[in-house]
């Protein structure tokens, strides 16, 4: 994979042209699969495309270059009283790749999908040719590219919402559920009066599926301290590799029972700053090394309100069986806020997401099967966090293929996107 | 020292020069900034103004027409007449191979690295004089502390911009004027695009904080990362005799 570097928007066409194979926009590469690789062809980092064009305090909308990050937004509009409408679980992502995953985060069910606050962009084809995409104009590229993978040509520059907030600090509450019955009625509850929701559960402690369910407030604490408003540069580093008996089942039951039982209260609440509320492993660096040499894979899928509870369980049911202990589970239900693009991942209803320890063909297959579950109750699973979907399951799930590879750039390709079937 | 607080940036679309800026429009600076291209004048302008410029104008110069120089200088002094701090950024990384044979890209390489920078300061350095304060900090290389035979075209100017500086900060010492050489290491930016990043390299904020702290402190040369003053150190004292006969 060669790499291309423009130093600014205005030689992004002339990289493109400078070479013969593919190209593939690049972000900061924070997706765990393959939809931003391109094996033989060439990938387009967009690190010079990191100039602000403007701020609204009127509107709080926000215009950037799309190689800007969200850590640099931050850093930047917390100390003025501005936070992203929309943030997923890493602030290290740069503007373009929340637009072409359309990125999801804590506070979908009160704010919709990055796609939702997103107001226009401009997109460079590799024909040269220009594009300021809205939902008014050129709509047709504006929904093929929000969600879009990178394919439909270089988003340049976007204007997005920001959202004010009262100061950096979260009001939070941490409540235990026992089964999914709970959890489902807490996130019921929940839909309105908290901003944030998501949820840890133990899925190897039985059938029951307990967990920690989360949701918070902006809070209207101040931090007098200006230097202290925004995040700090991460601190703590993850030295080594963990070793194996670390990832070994009994260690991973015995993490998700000392995470549940550590709160001993059925409540508990406080009140924490965004950094570790939003990020909880921005803070580590190389934090991927907790999974050994090897690694992990994540796996997450979403699925349609009717018979979420039915493929939840069912989901569960084959984990618990499985000899691959998931690490890490977080389980969300999505707002009905319908998502701006083609491709776009979120629907309404719930999501889960697994991290597992690469375990190599095993895990494969044992993830073909969930996959089943999620196809049969119409759910999909999620490209930002995939390496292995079956060509047939992705344009099974994504019913807007079609539609969308009409727009895709005849220059522009992914790893993934081959891999699932496209050029 | 004092900070200044109106500043001329020649070549502000290099990474480094863009990395500087923005820390001093944190501070609230108000900055001219010189470069090729008009699009990227307008997005850089705007940019600064949202981290905290003051003011922001621009100028579009070729550092090979001595003209666009001229004009530059002219209406940035009319914009701010009371101009305190310069930094001069831009530069290229010629084709040394090329430079060997074709007399035209050598010359080049020489004029856009040291003579046009060199115009620059002699045209400016009397309003620094009159103005009795004021920093002006130019970004030489390490690669001008010792010719070598990978990219001693590139040297040989960087050489030239180190030795013009050092007397420039003489002259300019007597009436209260700061002249920093900066001398960067390996810096992965745009420049260095076509490189394989081995542990030397750092990112341009480096540079720019390194720089920033110079301004701030009152230096003169500043190598930085810091540790580059003992590798060249080293560079620039292996005897001739051996010198000929390694690889660098
Ligand atoms: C710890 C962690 C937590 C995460 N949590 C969440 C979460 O809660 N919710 C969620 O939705 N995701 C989550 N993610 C995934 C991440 O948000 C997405 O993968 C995101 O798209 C990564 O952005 P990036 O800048 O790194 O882009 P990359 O990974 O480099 O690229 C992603 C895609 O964007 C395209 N792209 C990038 N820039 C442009 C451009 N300028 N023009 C056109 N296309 C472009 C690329 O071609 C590629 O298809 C998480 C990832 C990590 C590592
Ligand atoms: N990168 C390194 O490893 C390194 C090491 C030591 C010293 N340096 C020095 O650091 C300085 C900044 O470079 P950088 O690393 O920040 O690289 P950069 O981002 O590539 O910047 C180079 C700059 O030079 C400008 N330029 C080139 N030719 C020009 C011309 N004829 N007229 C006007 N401007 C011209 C470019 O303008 P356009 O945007 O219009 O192309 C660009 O702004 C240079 O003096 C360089 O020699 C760099």
């Amino acid at each position: 994979m060669g790499m291309l570097a423009p130093g600014s928007v205005g030689k992004v066409g002339p990289a493109i042209e400078s070479v013969g194979s593919s190209v593939l926009p690049r972000g900061l590469g924070r997706s765990y699969g393959d939809s931003c690789l391109n094996e033989n062809g060439y990938l387009l980092s967009t690190k010079w495309l990191d100039k602000f064009y403007g701020f609204d305090p009127g509107t709080g909308l926000l215009k950037c270059e799309s190689g800007v990050s969200l850590d640099e937004i931050l850093k930047l509009f917390v100390p003025r009283g501005w936070f992203l409408s929309v943030t997923p679980g890493t602030k290290f992502v740069t503007v373009g790749g929340a637009i072409a995953n359309d990125v999801h985060g804590k506070s979908h069910h009160s704010t919709g999908s990055f796609g939702n606050s997103l107001k226009q962009f401009e997109l460079l084809r590799s024909d040269g040719e220009r594009f300021i995409c809205s939902r008014d104009l050129n709509p047709g590229l504006f929904r093929a590219t929000v969600g879009g993978l990178g394919l439909t040509g270089v988003i340049l520059w976007a204007e997005f919402a920001l959202r004010r907030i009262d100061g950096p600090y979260i009001e939070m509450e941490a409540v235990k559920f026992n089964d999914i019955e709970e959890f489902f009625q807490l996130s019921e509850e929940s839909v309105h009066g908290y901003e944030h929701t998501v949820s840890w559960v133990d899925c190897l402690s039985g059938p029951g599926a307990r967990g920690i369910f989360m949701r918070g407030n902006n809070s209207a604490r101040q931090e007098p301290d200006e230097s202290r408003r925004a995040h700090g540069p991460s601190r703590k580093t993850m030295p080594f590799d963990a070793p194996p008996f670390l990832l070994s089942g009994p260690s991973i039951r015995l993490f998700n029972f000392l995470h549940f039982n550590l709160q001993r209260k059925k409540v508990h609440r406080s009140c924490i700053h965004y950094d570790p509320f939003f990020y909880p492993l921005d803070g580590i660096l190389h934090w991927n090394r907790l999974y050994g040499k090897r690694g992990f894979l994540q796996w997450q899928c979403a699925i349609p309100k009717t018979g979420k509870k039915r493929a939840l369980t069912l989901i569960l049911q084959e984990v618990v069986r499985g000899e691959a202990g998931p690490f890490l589970t977080t389980l969300k239900e999505f707002g009905d806020k319908p998502a701006e693009g083609l491709l776009s991942f979120p629907i309404p209803g719930i999501t889960l997401a697994l991290d597992f320890p690469n375990t190599g063909e095993k895990l494969f297959s044992f993830l073909d099967r969930l996959d089943r579950i999620v196809a049969d109750f119409g759910g999909r699973i999620y490209p930002a966090k995939d390496a292995r979907m079956a060509p047939g399951m992705f344009s099974a799930s994504f019913s807007e293929i079609e539609n969308f590879s009409g727009y895709v750039d005849p220059r522009l390709s992914s790893s993934f996107y081959r891999r699932v079937g496209g050029k | 020292m004092a900070r200044p607080a109106k500043i001329l940036v020649f070549g502000a679309t290099s990474a480094i020069a863009f990395g500087t800026a923005k820390l001093f429009a944190r501070d609230g600076a108000s900055l001219y900034l010189c470069a090729r291209d008009e699009e990227d004048l307008k997005a850089l302008s705007a940019d600064l103004t949202v981290r905290g410029a003051k003011e922001v104008g621009y100028s579009v110069f070729n550092a090979l027409d001595k003209g666009s120089i001229i004009r530059a200088v002219d209406d940035c002094l009319k914009k701010f007449p009371e101009l305190d701090g310069l930094l001069i950024a831009y530069g290229t990384l010629p084709d040394q191979g090329l430079c060997e044979t074709d007399i035209e890209e050598m010359r080049r390489a020489v004029e856009i690295n040291f003579t046009s920078p060199a115009i620059i300061l002699t045209y400016i350095a009397g309003h620094f004089e009159k103005k009795k304060q004021g920093v002006i900090a130019v970004i030489s290389s390490v690669a001008g502390d010792r010719g070598r035979q990978s990219n001693y075209v590139y040297g040989a100017a960087k050489g030239a911009l180190t030795t013009f500086l050092s007397g420039l900060r003489q002259r300019l010492g007597k009436s209260g004027v700061n002249v920093i050489t900066v001398k960067p290491g390996f810096v992965d930016t745009p420049m260095t695009a076509g490189f394989k990043k081995g542990l030397l390299f750092v990112g341009p904020d480096v540079i720019a904080k390194g720089i920033y702290r110079a301004v701030k402190t009152g230096k003169s040369i500043a190598y930085v990362p810091w540790f580059w003053r003992i590798i060249m150190m080293i560079i620039r004292n292996i005897p001739e005799k051996i010198f000929i006969k390694i690889k660098l």
